[in-house]
């Protein structure tokens, strides 16, 4: 039973995230290990695996990066502990000119506001990539679709140093 | 306010089919068992009616005393006499040496291992102490519900680590109760309060308890109880208040000399007494003896109260930022603030956390006893006394779990805040010819560095097929459990091999030690070894008959004709076994039927996935 089985959902990269976490919900209240205290020991260890499996498949689901890789991981591509590098000049050199940005943004004269800014210009970005990554899983562009993911890990790695800066500035 | 239950005729257990069952605040300075009777979650009292039981242990010559009347010996009798076991639970020798340089007891023992105190009753573990803590709790429970309990839900600090837990589900063995869950304390004070007012969004548990401090951020929907982050410090704690006041109290009354067990103490109450008071007044006087009669005076303000406490309530404060920012929310989108533990009445941490939340944070259950309530309730429904309960708990891990590498570097497994249950499998191979067996050194905590993390436990691989180097790759699977509680697993990828592991605790007790504590504290009871164990199988397999007929009768249709006989028919030998008086029988036939029913639990889960679901989506039409 695969993660989209599971949660009864067609296998896309595109789902309702508010129905996920409804389902979510809805099988926990039914497998959760607390609902056999009073059961066997088979009974138990078999709901702590579910239970967990349940946890492992929700938080994959949950996240648009490790979604997309599950979904490449099913057409035979691994992404998550590959070592590739992107090659992408044009990609590359915009995630330059983002990291002097970043860099520039603590010697601005409000700093607060710029990083609010680029904030909504890395959204931007991601929702872009994130619309790509559907589109290339159903046309079954894997390759295009694996490219897609390596930059959106790029963009989620900007954000959480944007993030980052944030705390440090406001402390 | 009381809550006054009333249900559909036929959903309720009748009052002599209820189970007993009892929620258990096993605190640092003050325990607390609850249950629930007619509807009411309530703390139980003692025969003088007080409900608060002082988490002190007093080890006389042939008497082991808990409570008042071990507090009311502390100052005779300092070395034997154990206050706030719970600081040293799962913690090294060093470990408790270096945090309370001022402790009146003997220790035993190496300095890397698990601490054990010096009494005239023989060395204690404090697994052992907490131990006798929770019989003195059982012992009030029984007396005052007439029977025997059939299992309780016991609190940890939610920021607990793998040893601390451990232990304490230790303890509660070796007190001979059934532990159906370890609950966190704040999702306790959570459950509640959530019950009381069925409100939805994220709420933050604020719990400054005597040792220890708390915060986690839930998040209550539709019934389900969501521990979205935790943070805070084991080691700091109402404690530490009384700790700021006796080192003012020095300073002001120039005592520079080594002061007796019995000064220290005294101080220590005098310190205690001053905050208390600080509570409801702006000034509070502290007077006291020396033992060399010298009368000592001194006015303390709120202010100067204050001055000292900042920096304790700030740490908490940062915690507080931490959970918040671990949870992905900002302090203005919390709900309501819940208080829990004695040292909130504190008036400068009501003010800080009030100004840190921007609202006033919620007190109206006393926030002594709102963790045992909170336990009872659940513990209540774990025992299945509330069959139609839909509510869920899902807990987070509250550290990191990894191993070490090469270097004495950690490498991540299972990171902070993950949902529980949780499994993580992480591959492994041989660097030598022939190598047969493997050593893995599990941690927990955040730091890079395998010496800055809590060693949790040394596995050892065995039996694993001898193979070229690199050969052989053992696949070994991290569980943690709804209890936060670890076990690990590991086969051999190729041949399917299981590797046996063998599990050294680091700070914690061997399974044959708890035996032979098990076996003494049963025999200091006086009780019939036989007999009790003859009435825990026979209970064992009433509740196995019971639920196993109840699903053959139900979901009897996924197994062949030949496969339900079978059970049947074992079912059968299991209740004729019951009749008779044979413990040992009784529990290898439990076994026997739980191995020949693994496969119709599994069909009979899988089926109810597909049921869940259906249900789901009538739900969301």
């Amino acid at each position: 039973m695969n993660y989209f089985e599971l949660f009864n959902f067609e296998v896309g990269y595109d789902l309702d995230v508010k129905q996920l976490a409804d389902r979510y919900r809805q099988l926990q209240r039914a497998f959760h290990p607390d609902q056999y205290a009073s059961g066997s020991e088979s009974e138990r260890l078999l709901a702590v695996k579910k239970s967990a499996q349940i946890n492992d498949a929700f938080s994959t689901l949950k996240s648009p990066v490790a979604r997309a890789e599950y979904l490449l991981a099913m057409a035979g591509i691994e992404l998550s502990h590959e070592t590739k590098t992107l090659q992408d000049p044009v990609f590359l050199m915009q995630q330059m000119e983002y990291r002097e940005h970043l860099e520039d943004i603590q010697q601005m004269s409000d700093p607060l506001n710029a990083i609010m800014e680029f904030e909504q210009t890395l959204e931007q970005e991601q929702s872009a990539l994130q619309q790509a990554i559907s589109a290339q899983l159903q046309n079954k562009d894997f390759d295009a679709a694996a490219n897609s993911v390596r930059k959106l890990k790029f963009m989620i790695k900007l954000n959480s140093e944007l993030e980052r800066l944030e705390d440090q500035i406001a402390d | 306010m009381a809550l006054l239950q009333i249900s559909e005729p036929g959903q309720t257990a009748a009052p002599h089919q209820r189970k007993l069952a009892v929620g258990i605040d096993l605190g640092t300075t003050n325990s607390l068992v609850a249950t629930v009777r007619s509807g009411e979650a309530l703390p139980l009292a003692d025969q003088n009616g007080i409900k608060m039981l002082p988490s002190v242990v007093q080890y006389q010559q042939d008497n082991i005393v808990v409570g008042y009347n071990a507090l009311e010996q502390a100052e005779a009798d300092p070395e034997n006499t154990i206050i706030s076991v719970k600081r040293f639970m799962g913690r090294s020798l060093d470990d408790v040496l270096t945090t309370y340089p001022e402790l009146p007891y003997q220790f035993e023992g190496d300095s890397a291992n698990l601490s054990r105190i010096k009494t005239r009753q023989g060395n204690k573990s404090p697994i052992e102490v907490s131990a006798d803590i929770l019989s003195a709790l059982k012992q009030r429970a029984e007396h005052s519900l007439g029977d025997e309990l059939q299992g309780v839900v016991i609190t940890v600090p939610a920021y607990f680590d793998d040893a601390q837990r451990q232990g304490t589900k230790d303890a509660a063995r070796i007190a001979g109760l059934k532990v159906l869950r370890l609950l966190n304390e704040p999702t306790a004070a959570a459950i509640a309060y959530g019950l009381d007012s069925k409100q939805e969004g994220e709420i933050a548990v604020y719990d400054l308890g005597g040792g220890t401090f708390d915060i986690s951020i839930l998040k209550l929907e539709k019934g389900v109880f969501e521990v979205l982050s935790t943070g805070g410090d084991s080691a700091l704690g109402g404690d530490d208040f009384d700790q700021a006041i006796v080192n003012w109290i020095k300073v002001q009354a120039e005592l520079n000399q080594v002061l007796s067990s019995r000064e220290r103490r005294v101080l220590k109450e005098q310190a205690k007494k001053a905050k208390e008071a600080l509570s409801d007044a702006d000034s509070t006087q502290i007077q006291f003896k020396l033992d060399n009669q010298t009368q000592i005076e001194l006015t303390l303000s709120l202010a100067e109260f204050n001055q000292m406490a900042l920096p304790l309530v700030q740490k908490t404060i940062i915690a507080c930022r931490r959970a918040l920012k671990d949870a992905q929310l900002k302090a203005g989108e919390i709900k309501d603030v819940v208080l829990v533990g004695g040292s909130t009445r504190v008036p400068l941490v009501r003010e800080k956390v009030a100004e840190f939340f921007g609202q006033q944070p919620l007190s109206s259950i006393n926030p002594d006893e709102v963790v045992a309530v909170g336990a009872s309730i659940q513990a209540d429904i774990l025992v299945g006394n509330k069959p139609d309960s839909d509510m869920v708990l899902l807990d987070v891990t509250p550290l990191s779990l990894g191993i070490e590498t090469m270097g004495g570097l950690t490498e991540k497994i299972i990171s902070r805040n993950t949902t529980i249950p949780v499994a993580k499998a992480q591959e492994f191979t041989t660097f030598k010819d022939g190598q047969t067996a493997m050593a893995i050194h599990v941690v927990q905590g955040e730091r890079e560095l395998v010496k800055d993390c809590r060693s949790l436990a040394r596995f050892e691989l065995r039996d694993i097929p001898p193979m070229a180097a690199g050969a052989a790759h053992i696949r070994v699977t991290f569980q943690v459990d709804a209890d936060g509680l670890l076990s690990v697993t590991a086969m051999e990828k190729s041949t399917g091999v299981q590797a046996s592991i063998q599990v050294k605790p680091s700070y914690g007790l061997e399974e044959e030690e708890i035996l032979s504590m098990l076996k003494s504290s049963i025999d200091n009871a006086q009780e019939d070894v036989e007999a009790r164990r003859f009435a825990e199988q026979t209970v064992e397999a009433a509740r196995m008959i019971e639920s196993l007929g109840n699903a053959l009768k139900a979901d009897g249709h996924l197994l062949d004709e030949k496969s339900r006989q079978t059970l049947s028919n074992e079912l059968e030998v299991l209740h004729q076994l019951t009749l008779q008086n044979d413990a040992e029988a009784i529990k290898k036939q439990i076994e026997k039927i739980d191995q020949l029913s693994q496969d119709f639990a599994a069909l009979r889960m899988d089926q109810s996935i597909k049921l869940a679901l259906k249900g789901q989506q009538v739900d969301e039409i």
